[in-house]
């Protein structure tokens, strides 16, 4: 009998990102379908569709194709989330489109992404696409890097084509702040290594891409050791049976917070000690990232959100002057002397971008500094000036509070993500 | 040495529970969007959790299409009653009445669309700047593009080049004055995870669920319940069978499955081992591939 339902299943959030042509939809197809997550229905829907196409194979790109307009043109064009789970895991892909137009929303897929999945053609090998991708998942500090060299069925499943794939790619990680990197070598057309072990590369002597994902330790990549609680609400329930409650309640954002903990709250900088940590279900001694609660102190201290509570002995820099990696989301580029909203955890200030220090060609890396015109979908490092301090963290410490989006006054849309940078 | 980590459903749910309160941060009159489906019990209980041991401090809001299931009315009654919150009903049928939506006709005649014009009227009317609904993003394909915070513009519509990137869970609730916001709690939540947290969490919800008698008849690959609206057509013929629903819309277009699931464990099993969607079975969504992306732009859930 199925039990589905496991108490030590964790949750891995991998992205994806590839053209149409390299065969990333169909890798995705490939693990829905193999893995027995595609519904009876759907996988019926896609054989009508590939046959209405006249196409010969069941085309399983065509399971993850959604809108309209992307169904006309046969591309993908936003981040795109994909569900499925085995025994040991539960999984969600961020499947992002390969061309430099869409950097921005392997951006967005990548921020809170565990493991990244690049998508290598064994016939070409390392290709701008390639580092393009791998340079946004190191910038995004993505903690894992499988390199997939797919299409091993058209180099005759060769060892001698892997090898060099995997020493080309070796060679360009050296740039690559990413610690753990692993390659498989694979065919998603034919499902050799995506799901089952390939019988056609006996010299592989690795895992599949899916045990991989099952088995790969994710749970030492939070910051489990400085404490920060960004407070997004006050409770006070203000009835009979709490009528003194008041809880700050809020998701820990980093390290482990405990039941007499010696805190300091910023910007005010008034110290307390953690009185009681509640949830629904009771009352618990210690509390961790990612987990939501509610915090009482054992102080009548003034907090309010936006404010945030961390460990009196491990303070984040409290700063209205940064340093930023920011992607630009807009078409149109910053307008000098602009005014932005700025929000960083449950914080929001009001800044002007100071200066732009240098673009940088996500291509390659390389920096162009003087006068630089920012278009949408560019990478630069910038000084942000904020009206009020911030509590921030170096993105490579804490990829929650080393992060900030900035969004238009006038328009409210979201105009930049950014990763923070010491000053140090 | 303790483990520190979350299996998939605590992170889920602590996630759920962030998005909400973020909610009521940053919204002056947000409200929950409530059908007496699975889901929006989930995100009713979600909010318990968010803002315990306070009162959820958002009403709900229910669309009476005037062709509910009964049960799903007496639930939902009661779970008003029990966790203290206020209820708004926004009636289609008055909305008829009143000429603002034309009933449909014929034999596949349902209200399901006309729930948008009452859904953005009882917004409006209630001046109400966030909808927290429990939809997800494993529904449907229009769903898995969507947002946790998806931004409506002042007709209520969806625009998807409109919508904001959503990097590390920073929401941009930014808006400008007669737009509105819906928000997507359980996005990453696929219908099994549902499933398996009402049965660890033991939360109550309606009949129509568990397998029971009902007369229906079989029509489109699926059994409809034969109620009041129920017209016959040639060679249908009424069958008792016992069988559950899935997923509860309007009485006129919910079908069922034949199921012996009668106990929370049951279903469970039942879900992880099936075949079809959840969705698939629903009638609303298979008038065109793009069913509910077109019922999305105009304004729909």
């Amino acid at each position: 009998m199925l039990t589905p339902y496991k108490t030590n299943m964790e949750l891995l959030r991998f992205t994806t990102a590839g053209s149409v042509d390299d065969g990333k939809s169909t890798l995705i197809g490939r693990l829905l379908y193999d893995s027995k997550s595609i519904f009876e229905d759907q996988f019926e829907a896609v054989r009508k569709s590939s046959e209405r196409k006249g196409l010969q194979h069941v085309d399983l790109s065509l399971l993850t194709d959604g809108l309209r307009s992307e169904r006309e043109q046969g591309i993908t064009i936003d981040v795109a989330y994909r569900y499925f789970a085995t025994p040991k895991r539960k999984f969600i892909i961020a499947d992002t489109p390969g061309h430099i137009q869409y950097t921005r929303n392997m951006v967005t897929g990548a921020s809170t992404a565990n493991l990244a999945l690049i998508l290598v053609d064994a016939r070409h090998g390392v290709i701008e696409q390639t580092s393009r991708h791998s340079y946004i998942a190191s910038l995004l500090q993505i903690p894992h890097v499988i390199v997939c060299v797919n299409k091993m069925d058209l180099v005759d499943y060769s060892e001698d084509v892997f090898n060099k794939v995997v020493e080309q790619y070796h060679q360009f990680a050296s740039k690559l702040d990413i610690n753990d990197i692993r390659y498989i070598p694979m065919s998603a057309l034919n499902g050799d290594n995506v799901v089952n072990r390939s019988e056609n590369m006996p010299w592989y002597e690795g895992a599949s891409l899916l045990n991989t994902l099952e088995t790969i330790h994710i749970s030492s990549d939070y910051n489990h050791e400085d404490v920060r609680f960004p407070i997004q609400t006050v409770i006070r329930p203000h009835a009979t049976e709490y009528h003194d409650y008041r809880g700050y309640a809020g998701r820990i954002a980093g390290g482990i917070l405990r039941t007499g903990d010696e805190v300091t709250v910023l910007p005010s900088g008034l110290s307390s000690k953690i009185k009681s940590i509640d949830t629904f279900e009771g009352t618990i001694t210690e509390a961790f990232v990612p987990m939501s609660v509610s915090v009482t102190l054992e102080d009548d201290i003034d907090i309010s959100r936006g404010d945030m509570i961390v460990k009196s002995t491990s303070l984040p820099e409290l700063s209205q002057d940064l340093d930023v990696m920011l992607c630009w989301m807009r078409a149109t580029g910053p307008r000098p002397g602009a005014k932005y909203y700025l929000k960083h955890t449950s914080r929001e200030v009001m800044a002007m971008i100071k200066e732009i220090t240098y673009k940088l060609d996500i291509n390659t890396m390389e920096k162009a500094e003087g006068d630089v015109v920012v278009k949408m979908n560019d990478m630069v490092r910038v000084r942000i000036k904020t009206t009020q301090p911030l509590m921030i963290d170096e993105y490579r410490k804490n990829r929650i509070t080393g992060s900030l989006i900035l969004i238009d006054e006038a328009t409210n849309e979201t105009v930049a993500a950014g990763t923070i940078y010491s000053l140090q | 040495m303790q483990k520190y980590y979350l299996n998939h459903l605590q992170e889920l749910e602590a996630e759920a529970i962030y998005v909400i309160r973020e909610v009521a941060a940053q919204f002056d009159r947000p409200a929950i969007l409530f059908s007496g489906g699975k889901d929006s019990i989930v995100v009713t209980h979600l909010a318990r959790k968010a803002f315990w041991p306070a009162r959820v401090p958002m009403p709900l809001i229910h669309i009476d299409t005037g062709h509910n299931f009964p049960e799903t009315m007496v639930f939902r009654d009661k779970l008003v009653e029990d966790i203290g919150v206020q209820l708004i009903v926004g009636s289609v049928q008055e909305a008829i009445n009143k000429g603002r939506a034309v009933e449909e006709t014929g034999i596949n005649a349902s209200r399901n669309e006309l729930q948008i014009v009452t859904l953005l009227d009882a917004i409006e009317k209630n001046k109400i700047d966030a909808a927290i609904g429990g939809a997800r993003r494993d529904e449907e394909k229009a769903r898995a593009k969507e947002r946790f915070f998806s931004h409506r513009d002042d007709f209520g519509q969806w625009d998807p080049k409109n919508q904001r990137p959503e990097l590390w869970n920073i929401f941009n609730g930014h808006k400008r004055m007669g737009e509105h916001f819906r928000v997507f709690p359980i996005s990453n939540w696929t219908e099994m995870d549902v499933w398996n947290y009402i049965l660890h969490e033991n939360i109550a919800i309606p009949s129509l669920y568990f397998a029971h008698n009902r007369d229906v008849i079989y029509r489109d690959d699926a059994w409809l319940p034969v109620s009041e609206f129920t017209t016959l057509r040639e060679g249908e013929k009424v069958e008792n069978k016992l069988m559950r629903f899935r997923t509860l819309g309007d009485i006129t277009i919910t079908g069922g499955i034949e199921s012996e699931a009668d106990t929370l464990e049951k279903i469970v099993v039942e879900v992880a081992g099936t075949r079809s969607t959840e969705r698939g079975n629903r009638s609303d969504d298979k008038r065109s591939d793009t069913s509910m992306e077109d019922r999305k732009r105009q304004g729909y859930f």
